[in-house]
């Protein structure tokens, strides 16, 4: 069945319906990652977005759902070259198509995903639709009262819309010695990934995941050792309430480590401002370096917006990561507060696991603060 | 932190002749390291006894030495040029070993010369095998069960451990020569008693066999900070048990999830990290297909072929980065060319399929065990990209040149379902091509992966070409079906053979072109790097249209894929062109398909294509460039076959027309030629069929050359002597070439051969040398020694050999190169064949002379005239030379079972070395030397076995008195040893292979044989005794000569002075200063 990608700009990608029919609209953006599709298609991050994947392969291995960051795809919509028909690998459970049908998300196959690419990196990323309802060259009608539910569209309310509604509990999966009480982490979910909790739980933590909307004195109630800002979609400084919040949590000096979305929201919390990209970045071989370190690890990432460096206040705390690319912000170490955030994603999932090591300097500070409180 | 300023002067190490496991690419690494070096500002001192390389060249570095690579000579090149520090990483295994043999020693230390990139430590704990599980174990790292053992007993003790099959590796060889898998204790004795032997620490591994499991490579990189990326992964298409140089290897892997990929990516970084390496490393992995259960089995701590295949297939300069980190730069301070906006510590991601394919030499070996293992086969490879696998795949079997368009091979097609389903179970060159075709007949997915263990996934996809192929046989050819097929990699000629149609559906199809820019279009890049599509968006156009110029066009055709009797030389024929294009205001536009070379280095030429060479694609390439102009006369054959198209198309061929090439071939008009030149050649015929072949033979009179017209590298040539060997031959050469060329006769004159290599402007030509052959005819010229200048022909000879060679320049109307083949006889100069085109020959003259023939060649195509270059013409400097060049031939014998070592008319090595010396003895020896002779001592017991045919034997008496009187016993074969008793010379009989024991093969296990002159009946015919003593005699690492004039050589080098620490060490780039300045 034929299928269409209608983009902002005008232009009209045709191709075969993947996944269900219908139609579609969205944020279309590009992802540069070779493998984990199944991570990508399940991170809320994408919410509101229609995913391009520029590798041209998609579903070689087929999906698992032992894979996945989070219990549903988020995006709406999916865009490959070529979607895989006979899958291999040992954990393979169905195709990408059976997936998305399953999902109720709409895609589409056989354009010329790098073209597309090249427009969205010359013009920016731009809003678009996939449908399989009408053919936009015969059906001039039926195009423009789409053209004008594209232009319309934005991304809003992200955050509400993919965070948990009520609080979760996780055991430590590991690394707790007899005896011992496990560290308790609070994870505020702006729209994270699994692997998050498992980078914790693997290390010996208790994790309560909590809505978005926590208020710091529900937080309170709660008394975790540390605090962790997830990953998450839209545009951060929407996030008014949220931001209040995390100031007034951070503030107490509670340990705290955020990425991506946290990363934006704590660094909104200090007075500085964040940016939309023209096509951010997303995909698993963005370099980026640690000052402190005096290296450059190749992260995962996907971003639309960014922190912007030179925004951050004097005295509140320093720049301590940079795109090795195009040099923008990519981490920020407080001084006021016992924090520590990332733009990009040391869980991984998909893409290199080289900066996980930051789950551990997390938790040692976690450790200090609570040697200096005297507790466990 | 920049680089270390202290370094100043670095030397080179190459990677010596080209033999099978250690190709071109080192070539191109090693030319790629001098160039970051060169930016640096950094003088550079190079070192490699193989002339055919690029990196050789005084433009490449600026001390050039082609000398035997023993480390005695490296040792007094340091001693002389004195540099800083040794870049020992880029010349494969060769330039490593040589350097941790001057480290070791203490020589570098005591010179103040600085070993860069990596410590002998670091290559032990890779390369040494315990230590190599100790540094795993340590890491967590699984591996194979295994055990490092130094005598055969261990060995047998170890396999019935773990249990039967076991995989031997002989530590410290290259390309895994003596290795291979055992089933079965009978197995285990044979091979690890070769293996120990090769071995040069006598050590081997004896692991578990885990073939079957998936193959898994990346290419790493790290910097002295510690910076880790991958370049690239690689999974093979053929699971372990298949050497990933003769695998068919897909990029990036297709069958791993993110988890997978991303555990054995870490493993990769853990181990570079733990090793220290600073530069590139390759990872193999096996990976068991239904769990994670993986284990590591492999580590190069250096540049490697699967490096050089990484860097084109993703963009990614490997060998330039891992220059400068050897400088002391770090991954975050050296730019991405590419993108001119990103740096080079980042991991490419593509956003295409690249498949690799493996050229081997049974197309030319027709008797030679085909099958694969542990030890590598292949002489080259091709590589292809494409936006799905099937169409990369397909543009892969175009471009290896074995008449194939799709991966059906007739021979297959003869055979029952029953045959093809057995035949799986061959694991040899032709496996894929078997697979095909059970997948055409429907032969379930289940049987095969339990036969072969392919992988689902490329079943699945060559099942699909298999429908496409199928699909096009049958019913109409729709629009629809014709794209489908053209989106999945057939070409239109394909498409009309398969449909019976001419008439296509469409009619121009045009190819879109894409780039590879390592990032996925993620940022803008300026790599005029592309590979077509069936894609509308042209990339190549709008690049083009982007960059206006009014210089002149020109696409220059490549040589394809590394084979013997077309190498290395041809791409170094064809960068030079590139290069004089540019440098003479013109764009060259490249077109290749192998990515071991310089010449699909991105930027080479002003834009690369890498595609596959042939008519439709170049056609593809002709509609977006519109090029003024080609050049077909430096690719070798397989870009002259293009010149007929070119021709038809109507596309201006720079320099000697294409009518010249048929000229020279069609046996018809050559004789035509020849009446015109007034120049003599053998008696000869032109056939078509076995009939005529014999009636041919008897006018002719026995023996005859016989040869396909259209060769290149004396492939299928032979010499018969009876009717018998007509009609064998008759029999191979039909199944092996188009029978609408025909097959060539020519009465064989006895005598010298010589070549001759000539620049022509259409009416003055240049003789640059002229090399004497030492071997009489009937050994090809690519096996023979060669000596230039001509060490026995009288003057009238030189005078005669240049001016038949004008006049052919002059009747041919070549502008360009041209190469003569002369047999000179009792003073009369024959003509063998004439080559409008450049040759095999062309870069060691080159480099001998100081004569840069390629650019002279190149320029005369353009227009200029010799007499205004300022190098004369007729013969250069009178043939005077103060330097005598030997070109010495190297074989990869002991990594082909079943051919015979017998030299004839049929090209066999795969490489070359040079020795330039001030006299012919000294020259000859360095030849030797750097081709792997060793002058041997004989000690108590020591002997030569002399078995010589009958018309050798009063010559092979001479020689076996020579080295009596050396001191060496002599056995002969019954009849050999019979004549030489009669001729007073003490010689014991020993009995043939076939005879009772204990016979030939007894004395030659004893270890006492330093040589053997074997000329016994030629034959191909593996079964034969001869040629089964001469296979021994390679398994077991004894020279064996067999060709007289070759013996001759090799006995008075060695009874004369044959030590090379006194002989000048000669730096080419300063004859080339001198020839450009003084002439």
């Amino acid at each position: 069945m034929q299928a269409y990608l209608i983009l902002a700009n005008g232009m009209v990608f045709k191709g075969r319906s993947l996944g269900c029919q219908g139609t579609t609209v969205g944020e279309v953006v590009f992802a540069t990652g070779m493998v984990g599709f199944e991570e990508t298609l399940t991170d809320p991050s994408y919410y509101g977005q229609i995913i391009t994947q520029t590798y041209p392969l998609i579903g070689n291995y087929g999906m698992n759902r032992q894979d996945q960051e989070s219990d549903r795809v988020w995006a709406k919509g999916y865009i490959v070259r070529e979607a895989c028909t006979t899958p291999s690998n040992f954990r393979s459970e169905e195709t990408l198509d059976t997936f998305l049908k399953d999902q109720g998300i709409i895609g589409i196959e056989g354009i010329d995903t790098r073209a597309l690419t090249r427009v969205l990196r010359e013009s920016g990323v731009m809003n678009g639709a996939i449908t399989t309802e009408f053919d936009p060259e015969q059906q001039q009608e039926c195009l423009s009262r789409l053209m004008t539910a594209i232009r319309k569209y934005a991304v809003t309310g992200a955050v509400a819309a993919v965070t948990c509604t009520e609080p979760q509990c996780f055991a430590p999966t590991a690394g707790v010695a007899q005896g011992e009480e496990p560290l308790h982490i609070a994870l505020l979910d702006l729209g994270c990934k699994n692997n998050i909790v498992r980078c914790l739980c693997k290390r010996g933590c208790r994790v309560t995941v909590l809505p978005g909307t926590t208020t710091p004195a529900e937080l309170a109630a709660l008394d975790p050792d540390g605090l962790m800002l997830s990953n998450g979609p839209g545009d951060p400084a929407e996030n008014v309430e949220i931001i209040a919040n995390i100031r007034a949590m951070l503030d107490t000096g509670i340990p705290a480590f955020g990425i991506c979305l946290g990363h934006q929201l704590t660094a909104l919390a200090a007075g500085a401002k964040t940016c939309k990209m023209k096509y951010g970045h997303r995909g698993a071989n963005q370099p980026v370096t640690d000052f402190a370190l005096e290296r450059t690890f190749i992260t995962s990432q996907n971003h639309g917006y960014a922190v912007l460096g030179n925004t951050l206040p004097q005295g509140v705390g320093r720049v301590s990561h940079v795109n090795a690319n195009d040099k923008t912000c990519e981490g920020i170490e407080y001084q006021q507060w016992n924090c520590f955030t990332v733009q990009f994603h040391p869980e991984a999932n998909g893409g290199p696991k080289d900066t996980e090591f930051l789950f551990d300097r997390f938790l040692q500070n976690v450790r200090r603060i609570n040697r200096v409180k005297g507790g466990r | 932190m920049p680089k270390d300023p202290k370094i100043k002067k670095v030397l080179v190490i190459g990677s010596g002749p080209i033999i099978i496991g250690q190709a071109a690419e080192f070539d191109y690494s090693g030319t790629q390291a001098c160039r970051a070096l060169k930016s640096e500002g950094i003088e550079t001192v190079l070192v490699n006894s193989n002339p055919a390389t690029i990196m050789t060249d005084p433009d490449i570095a600026d001390h050039v030495y082609i000398e035997p690579l023993t480390a005695e000579v490296v040792e007094r090149i340091i001693e002389k040029e004195r540099p800083d520090a040794i870049l020992p990483n880029l010349g494969g295994q060769m330039g490593l070993n040589l350097s941790m043999e001057l480290a070791r020693s203490g020589f570098l230390d005591r010179s103040g010369v600085r070993l860069l990139a990596c410590r002998p430590d670091t290559i032990d704990r890779a390369e040494d095998r315990q230590l190599f599980k100790d540094t795993m174990e340590k890491l967590h790292q699984p591996v194979i069960p295994s055990k490092v053992v130094e005598d055969l007993d261990s060995a047998m003790e170890f396999a019935g451990q773990i249990g039967y099959p076991v995989i031997v590796r002989p530590a410290f060889t290259m390309g895994g020569t003596g290795g291979g898998i055992c089933e079965d204790p009978e197995k285990l004795h044979e091979i690890a008693t070769n293996g120990l032997r090769l071995s040069p620490i006598h050590q081997i591994l004896v692991e578990k066999c885990i073939a079957g499991w998936k193959e898994i490579e990346y290419e790493v990189m790290r910097d002295h900070k510690g910076n880790v990326i991958t370049v690239c992964n690689m999974e093979n298409l053929d699971p372990v048990g298949i050497h990933t140089g003769d695998s068919i290897v897909v990029a990036p892997s297709q069958t791993l999830s993110d988890k997978e990929y991303q555990m054995l990516r870490t493993a990769a970084l853990d181990i570079i990290t733990e090793l220290g390496i600073e530069g590139g490393c390759n990872c193999q992995f096996a990976l068991k297909p239904d769990s994670f259960e993986y284990a590591v089995i492999e580590v190069n701590p250096r540049v490697s072929r699967s490096s050089a295949l990484a860097s084109k297939a993703t963009g990614y300069p490997i060998a330039k980065v891992a220059t400068k980190i050897a400088l002391g730069y770090t991954l975050d301070e050296i730019s991405n060319d590419v993108t001119g906006e990103t740096c080079a510590c980042f991991e490419p991601a593509l956003d295409y399929v690249v498949v690799k394919y493996p050229k081997w030499p049974f197309d030319k070996f027709v008797y030679a065990d085909k099958s694969l293992g542990t030890q590598m086969m292949a002489t080259g490879e091709v590589m292809a990209i494409g936006n799905n696998f099937e169409h990369a795949l397909m543009k892969a079997v175009s471009s290896i040149e074995l008449g194939m368009d799709t991966l059906t091979l007739p021979a297959f097609e003869e055979l029952t379902t029953e045959q093809v389903i057995e035949h799986l179970h061959v694991q040899d060159s032709e496996r894929a091509f078997c697979v095909y075709e059970a997948l055409k007949r429907g032969v379930p997915h289940k049987t095969i992966y339990d036969i072969t263990r392919i992988d689902w996934w490329f079943l699945d996809k060559m099942q699909h070409l298999a429908d496409l192929e199928l699909g096009l046989k049958t019913g109409p050819l729709t629009r629809e079906k014709y794209l489908e097929a053209k989106h999945y990699g057939f070409l239109d000629k394909t498409i009309r053979r398969l449909s019976g149609l001419e008439q296509l559906p469409m009619d121009h199809y045009v190819a879109g072109f894409k780039m590879v820019d390592t990032c996925a279009a993620e940022f803008a890049a300026k790599t005029p790097y592309f590979y077509s599509t069936c894609d509308k968006i042209n990339e190549a156009e709008q690049f083009i249209a982007e960059r206006p110029t009014n210089k002149k066009k020109i696409l220059v055709f490549g040589s394809g894929p590394i084979r013997i009797g077309q190498g290395i030389e041809f791409d170094y024929c064809s960068v030079h062109a590139v290069w004089t294009l540019k440098k003479h205001g013109c764009e060259a536009i490249l077109v290749n398909n192998n990515p071991e070379t310089v010449s699909t280095d991105f930027d080479t030429g002003d834009r690369l294509y890498f595609d596959p060479l042939n008519p439709e694609s170049v056609d593809n390439i002709i509609a977006t460039e519109k090029p003024d102009g080609c050049l077909v006369q430096f690719g070798g054959q397989t870009a002259i076959k293009l010149a007929k198209h070119m021709d038809e198309i109507g596309l201006p061929i720079y320099g000697t027309p294409a009518d010249a090439i048929d000229e020279a071939e069609d046996r018809e008009r050559f004789d035509e030629l020849l009446e015109r030149c007034g120049i003599p050649r053998p008696e000869g015929r032109t056939v078509y069929n076995l009939e005529q072949a014999l009636q041919a033979a008897q006018e002719v009179g026995y023996p005859v050359l016989m040869r396909p017209s259209y060769v290149l590298g004396g492939q299928n040539m032979i010499v018969a002597y009876n009717s018998a060997d007509v009609v064998e031959y008759m029999g191979v050469i039909t199944a092996h070439v188009d029978m609408s060329h025909p097959v060539l006769m020519d009465k064989y004159i006895y005598g010298t051969e010589c070549e001759v290599d000539a620049i022509c402007d259409g009416t003055d030509y240049l003789v640059p040398g002229i090399m004497e052959q030492v071997e009489r005819t009937g050994v090809h010229s690519g096996d023979s020694i060669c000596v230039y200048p001509p060490y026995d022909f009288p003057q009238s000879v030189i005078d005669t050999l240049v001016d038949y060679t004008g006049r052919f320049a002059r009747e041919l109307k070549v502008v360009g190169l041209v190469n003569v083949q002369y047999a000179v006889q009792d003073g009369k100069v024959y003509v063998i064949e004439v080559n409008p085109r450049s040759s095999r020959t062309v870069p060691y003259i080159s480099k001998v002379t100081g004569v840069p023939m390629v650019d002279l060649a190149v320029r005369c195509t353009l227009g200029e005239k010799l007499k205004d270059m300022g190098y004369g013409t007729g013969l250069w400097h009178g043939g005077k030379s103060p330097y005598v060049a030997v070109k010495v031939p190297v074989y990869s014998f002991l990594k082909l079972h079943g051919v015979d070592t017998m030299l004839g008319p049929e090209m066999k090595s795969t490489g070359e070395v040079l020795g330039i010396a001030p006299t012919f003895h000294e020259a000859m020896i360095k030849g030797l030397v750097a081709a792997g002779y060793q002058f041997k001592t004989p000690g108590p017991g020591s002997c030569v076995i002399i078995s010589v045919k009958d018309s050798d034997k009063r010559e092979a008496a001479e020689l076996a008195w020579k080295l009596h009187d050396y001191g060496y016993k002599i056995y002969g074969t019954p009849g050999t040893a019979r004549y030489l008793n009669s001729q007073m010379i003490p010689c014991s009989t020993v009995r043939q292979m076939s005879g009772e024991r204990p016979n030939v093969i007894d004395l030659l296990e004893s270890g006492l044989v330093d040589y053997i002159i074997s000329t016994s009946p030629h034959g191909r015919d593996p079964h034969r005794d001869s040629v089964r003593f001469r296979r021994k005699a390679t398994e077991l690492s004894i020279p064996c000569i067999t060709a007289l004039d070759t013996a001759r050589i090799l006995v008075d080098a060695m009874r004369g002075d044959h030590d090379i620490s006194r002989m000048e060490l000669v730096d080419v780039a300063r004859l080339h200063r001198t020839a450009a300045e003084g002439k």
